[in-house]
Formats: C-alpha cells, sequence, structure tokens
C-alpha cells in the first residue's frame, strides 16, 4: 500500500513531503527513541511517534523512511517541518494516539516483523 | 587518492583527524573529515546525511550504506550530546568503509558500562527528546564489523567502526 493510500484510508493529514506519497510502506515501527528507531525501523517503513523535531526528520531521511506520522494531535516544530519540505520527506499528521494509529495500520496489513 | 573535508576543500593529510593513532593506515579511496559541535542540534546528522551520500554516489551496496549511515548518526549524536564536540573521519579503502569518531573529551570512566544496553548518562532535556536511550554504541557495533573504542577520562574518546565491503 502507497503512503497516499494509507493517508486517505486513516485521515491523516499531510503536513509536508506531499511530492513523495506514492511510495510503497514496506512496514511499521512505533516508538519515541531516536536510537530505538534508528537501530530497527526498516527501509521504506512508516514510523509513528509523538516527537516533533528536526532530528526527527534526520532519522527518517538516514533510514530512507517512507513517512512519519505525528499521533496524538502534537504540531511538528517549524524548523523540522521546514526540513521535512525542503528534504522532501512525508509528515502525516493525527489526531489518533499512537495506539490507535498503530491498531489502524495493522488493520490495513502494515506489518511491524518482516 | 581522494582527499577532502567536507567543505570540499583539499586537506594536508596530516589535519584530516587530530587523533592521529587511530587514522587507518591503509591508502584510502576516499578520506573526508567532518567537523561536530557539541548540543547543535540543528546541524544533528548532517554528517551522517553527507557521508550516507557520498557512499551512495561511490556505488556501495545498500546495506553497506545504511549500516555505515546508522554507525555514522549514532556517533554524530554521541558527540553533540556528550562530548565537548570532535569529528568523524569517513576513510573508504577497497576493503572496507572506516568511521572514526573521535573528540578532547570528557572521555568515558568505563568503556564496558558505556557499552551496557540501556545505560546512558544522557541529562533529561535530551531524554525528551527522545535521545538517551543508552542505544547507540550498542547499534554501532551492531552495524559494523569490527569496532573498538578507546577513551580516557581527561583526554577524550575514539570510536572506531569498519563495515566490509561486498
Ligand atoms: N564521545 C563520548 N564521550 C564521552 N562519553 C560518551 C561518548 N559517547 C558515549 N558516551 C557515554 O556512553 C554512554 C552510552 O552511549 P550510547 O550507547 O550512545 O547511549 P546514549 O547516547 O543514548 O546515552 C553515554 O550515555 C555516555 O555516558
Ligand atoms: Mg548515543
Amino acid at each position: 500500500m502507497t503512503v497516499q493510500e494509507i493517508a486517505d484510508i486513516l485521515g491523516l493529514r499531510c503536513v509536508a513531503g506531499g511530492k513523495s506519497l506514492e511510495r510503497e510502506v514496506s512496514s511499521g515501527y512505533v516508538s519515541d527513541l531516536l536510537s530505538d528507531v534508528m537501530g530497527n525501523a526498516r527501509d521504506s517503513g512508516i514510523w509513528v511517534t509523538s516527537q516533533v523535531h528536526q532530528n526527527v526528520v534526520a532519522v527518517a531521511l538516514l533510514l530512507d523512511l517512507a513517512a512519519v506520522v505525528i499521533a496524538g494531535g502534537l504540531e511538528m516544530n517549524d524548523d523540522a517541518l521546514a526540513k521535512a519540505k525542503a528534504e522532501g520527506v512525508p509528515v502525516l499528521s493525527t489526531k489518533m494516539s499512537a495506539f490507535e494509529a498503530v491498531g489502524r495500520l495493522y488493520e490495513l496489513g502494515v506489518r511491524g516483523d518482516v | 587518492m581522494y582527499r577532502k573535508n567536507d567543505n570540499g576543500q583539499a586537506m594536508d593529510p596530516a589535519e584530516v583527524t587530530p587523533c592521529g593513532a587511530a587514522r587507518p593506515s591503509s591508502e584510502p579511496v576516499l578520506e573526508m573529515s567532518f567537523e561536530v559541535g557539541h548540543y547543535d542540534f540543528a546541524a544533528a546528522g548532517e554528517a551522517a546525511s553527507k557521508i550516507k551520500q557520498v557512499l551512495r554516489k561511490l556505488g556501495m551496496a545498500p546495506d553497506v550504506v545504511r549500516r555505515a549511515a546508522v554507525a555514522a548518526y549514532e556517533a554524530e549524536m554521541n558527540l553533540v550530546i556528550h562530548s565537548v564536540g570532535g569529528s568523524i573521519l569517513l576513510h573508504v579503502d577497497t576493503e572496507k568503509v572506516t568511521l572514526v569518531s573521535c573528540d578532547e573529551g570528557p572521555g568515558m570512566p568505563d568503556i564496558s558500562l558505556a557499552m551496557k544496553e540501556g545505560y546512558s548518562t544522557a541529562p533529561d532535556e535530551i531524554r525528551e527528546m527522545g535521545f538517551g536511550a543508552g542505544m547507540g554504541l550498542p547499534n554501532m557495533k551492531r552495524c559494523s564489523d569490527s569496532f573498538s573504542i578507546e577513551s580516557e577520562v581527561g583526554r577524550g574518546t575514539t570510536v572506531t567502526a569498519s563495515i566490509r565491503i561486498a
């Protein structure tokens, strides 16, 4: 499934990287610990987090993630948004909690262990 | 041979890294050095990102690029968070990619404790940002084919990680 399809079905709002939504999502990961994500998230994965600062974008770029989902209705910091836009990293925002967002992703067939 | 710093200027080999002893002795295909500043969170990740781009351009296998990017990122964040600032040397030869992170302080009192999964001395405000999970050095080790730390309190720390090419 592509990032666009997931965003449409779950009603996720795209706040950056709108031009890169056609990527296939390989897997999912949820964590607010950056080294945990660095060590365990997969290439082309979708990452659910409540971290909203610039280093989220750095991690997504380094791992070649397909998208970042900011859960819990949090707003990403302005400098982080600017970086995500400049680098074309899709950032999707949702009022759903991280638990709910991950559950809905799982329902769509996104898996953690692939 | 191709040597340059992150600004793309030619460098005197002696200037490539302050930790001369730990510098790989093999003839490099490419060698670059990146400065990393203490608590410079705005620029954090840039050295790792450049290292990733360079390795990709060299045509390295995706898995090698990924492991080097993870190792470089963890080394970079440790310089940002735990050191007075330092540098990362990227040294590529025909057999491996080597990353050498070095700084001039504060050094580690106990290297095996620092290597323990979950051990971190990061302050609370840093943890709130999602750093300080105590997984950085273990991540680096897992991504590397050879890994070593040399450290002396008051002198500084050198972390060397090598990844075999193919
Ligand atoms: N360059 C360094 N200089 C001094 N201490 C360091 C350095 N890098 C790591 N450390 C020490 O090792 C610990 C573990 O590092 P790491 O595994 O990366 O976890 P974290 O960065 O999340 O604390 C750090 O909390 C710190 O005490
Ligand atoms: Mg660390």
